[in-house]
């Protein structure tokens, strides 16, 4: 009786559990970085307040977290797409800068254009060229069975390179070629490009069509024919294949995409934040990371594109949080970094306590479920 | 000039720093290898190799031991690599993105380490060049092959001698049946998990000294994101070699090699754009992958965790 019970509550606990888990993680790599505080010899009560405050202390603070937070869900919808494919991409730094540097182009090639028309077409290009940049390792994988961990990690590399080449030489400010001083970074797009703002802060409206994006990205997940498909073939490539459907076909679409809207938050960054591309050398210098931090931030959402938005937003804080952490209590922001890491660990672990669980879910669903047998009802007289 | 390229010294140059240069990749990707025939696909190399360099550096920085650095660092390896380990085989998590986990942990720790202990770009002076008696005073050859510090010679070492540990011993047969068919293993009586954890956490020390071949004997130097990535090359180049140490030593000797040789191309003031040359690596690696894997088939149960009476 009581066990019944507990099976009959147990599917809304999964639930629950679900839900609680990556807050868990959470909490369990905060706890760690607690620990490290203590050995950094700074207090963790001030500093997670510091961190707090920083990211959510005033309208701009707030305003910050919501632009630090747009790369993050626009890579971690792309994520959501691969990851459901049954493809793992890791290539969001190189998506993202390649969507970003095909979108300035557009800009720096018509400076006297009108905004209405060059803005969506930086966007539509920028996220062409992210996607074709993940799906070159997506076809590499349909049709050559090449790792796609690893191409899309080379793929990083590649585009990093492509665009130094570039700000160094073709795409360089003319300014900074006159004033010999040669920062690499293009020259300031048209003020008519800028994405309007919302509030009077650094908010603009590249935040608004992420959560649109990833509405549509649900939408297109669950109530599309091709989104079913990618689910199907990520689910069980073999049953869809026996179902009729091109597994290559939608591995490469399921890279092809996630490259995409990385590449679509590349160029909304340009046109969104920087107004320009510039480089330190290495990726992060322009994407901060976000093509990793995506990644956690769509892990910590469930791999799913409406979880990703409130994901996106709390990775978001803990960066913009960082910032102020180092700057009140001396604390590196390299920090965030490895408590991200921690996250990602305890959430991608965790997930064998949630598969028990729903095992035990499905076992007993299915025990009820299940017509007697031919010959159970022969046994019957 | 070009031309300068085709110099006899710039080409003993140029050869000679290859072999040099393919000691961090020969550490990982060897270390690696193990944990790839046991089954277990540890893509937090990168992170491990940051945490051995900086541990490496930081004790030999602080004692002027280098061996003692080298110590250091294979220890955190090691420690590094019992946690993927865990991670992989008694938590069964997805391998591919918690290796990305353990990759932004180390990324982040070392960087954090870096900022609060050593604060600027130090140096040490690292493993002076051994020169072999007799061998070294070949021309040419001995300045390409004779002439390098002891964490090189050890690293090519390596290579035969995890040949025969995989090829010739008890413990090899057993890492590779773990990674072919781990029930098949299972049922005979080989504890699948104590395998993979030697093999990861081998992995992880060997990641450690890779780390620490870079910050105290090739560059001495540490600075942050050192490996910028060096360590997700030796995990290509584990896919790229085959699974075989020999694959694995061809692979590491023509990245090096293209590294070697873009660097040269930089010093000599070669008009070709610094990027396509950093680039090259990178895109042979891709090219290289879509050769190699046509020709061998992974470990059969690389990255599916293990769990009896599936």
């Amino acid at each position: 009786m009581s066990l019944q019970g507990l099976v009959e509550r147990l599917p809304r606990l999964v639930r629950v559990f679900d839900f609680l888990l990556p807050l868990l993680a959470t909490l369990a790599a905060l706890a760690i970085g607690a620990v490290m505080l203590v050995l950094l010899k700074a207090s963790p009560l001030e500093s997670y307040s510091a961190l707090l405050e920083g990211a959510f202390g005033s309208k701009n603070a707030l305003a910050d977290t919501l632009v630090k937070a747009t790369p993050l869900l626009l890579v971690g919808l792309g994520i959501c797409i691969a990851f459901r494919g049954g493809v793992i991409n890791i290539g969001g730094e190189g998506q993202l800068v390649v969507g970003a540097v095909a979108g300035t182009l557009v800009g720096l090639k018509f400076p006297d254009a009108s905004g209405w028309l060059i803005v969506p077409s930086a966007l539509l290009v920028g996220f062409l060229a992210g996607g074709i940049w993940g799906g070159i390792p997506g076809f590499l994988k349909a049709y050559f069975n090449v790792n796609e961990i690893l191409s899309t990690i080379m793929m990083n590399q590649i585009a990093v390179q492509g665009m130094n080449y570039l700000l160094r030489g073709p795409m360089i400010d003319p300014v900074q070629l006159e004033a010999a001083s040669r920062i690499p970074q293009t020259a300031r797009l048209s003020a008519q490009f800028d994405l309007p703002r919302l509030i009077p802060t650094r908010l603009h409206l590249g935040t608004g069509l992420a959560i649109m994006a990833a509405v549509l990205v649900f939408i297109f997940l669950w109530r599309t024919t091709a989104g079913y498909r990618i689910r199907a073939v990520g689910l069980n490539p073999h049953a869809s294949r026996y179902a009729g459907v091109n597994v290559k076909r939608y591995i490469v679409l399921s890279l092809l995409l996630s490259g995409a809207f990385a590449g679509l938050a590349g160029v909304i960054q340009v046109y969104g934040v920087n107004h320009r591309m510039f480089t330190d050398g290495s990726a992060t210098g322009f994407t901060g990371g976000a093509g990793f931090n995506g990644i956690v931030a769509a892990l910590f959402g469930q791999l799913h594109p409406l979880g990703t938005i409130p994901a996106s937003f709390l990775f978001g804080a803990l960066l913009v949080g960082a910032n102020k952490l180092q700057r009140v209590m001396q604390v590196p922001s390299a920090l965030i970094t490895a408590l991200n890491g921690l996250v990602v660990v305890f959430v991608v672990s965790s997930e064998l306590w949630r598969r028990r669980l729903a095992r035990a879910r499905t076992v007993e669903t299915k025990e009820e479920a299940l017509p007697p047998t031919d010959a159970e009802a022969k046994v019957v007289p | 000039m070009i031309t300068d390229l085709f110099a006899a010294n710039v080409i003993v140059g140029i050869l000679a720093s290859g072999i040099r240069l393919a000691t961090p990749y020969l550490y990982a990707a060897i270390g690696e290898t193990f944990g790839q025939r046991s089954g277990i696909l540890n893509l937090g190399v990168d992170g491990q190799m940051l945490l051995g360099a900086f541990a490496g550096f930081y004790v030999a920085f602080n004692t002027g031991n280098l061996w003692l650095g080298v110590f250091a660092a294979m220890l955190v390896g090691f420690a590094m690599g019992l946690a993927m380990a865990f991670i992989s085989v008694t938590l069964r998590a997805e391998q591919g993105i918690s290796g990305i986990g353990v990759y932004l942990f180390g990324l982040g720790l070392s960087d954090l380490l870096f900022q609060k202990t050593l604060g600027t770009v130090e140096t040490v002076s690292g493993f002076r060049p051994v020169h072999i008696p007799v061998l070294s005073d070949i021309p040419v050859i001995g300045e390409i092959f004779f002439s390098h510090n002891i964490l090189v010679y050890i690293a090519f070492a390596l290579v035969p001698i995890s040949w025969f540990v995989l090829n010739k011993t008890t413990l090899g047969l057993k890492i590779r049946s773990v990674g072919e068919n781990p029930h098949a293993a299972d049922s005979l009586g080989v504890s699948v998990s104590r395998v993979r954890y030697f093999t990861v956490t081998f992995g992880g020390m060997m990641s450690g000294l890779a780390g620490a071949s870079l910050s105290i004997a090739l560059l001495n130097v540490f600075q942050q994101n050192m490996t910028n990535g060096l360590g997700f090359i030796a995990v290509a180049l584990v896919y790229f070699g085959g699974w075989r140490p020999v694959g694995v030593l061809v692979g590491s000797l023509l990245f090096s090699m293209v590294n070697a040789l873009q660097l040269w191309v930089q010093v000599l003031n070669i008009p070709i754009p610094s990027e396509y040359a950093v680039m090259m690596p990178y895109v042979l690696t891709i090219l290289a992958l879509v050769v190699a894997v046509q020709r061998v088939r992974p470990p059969a149960a690389l990255t599916k965790p293990f769990e009896r009476g599936e």
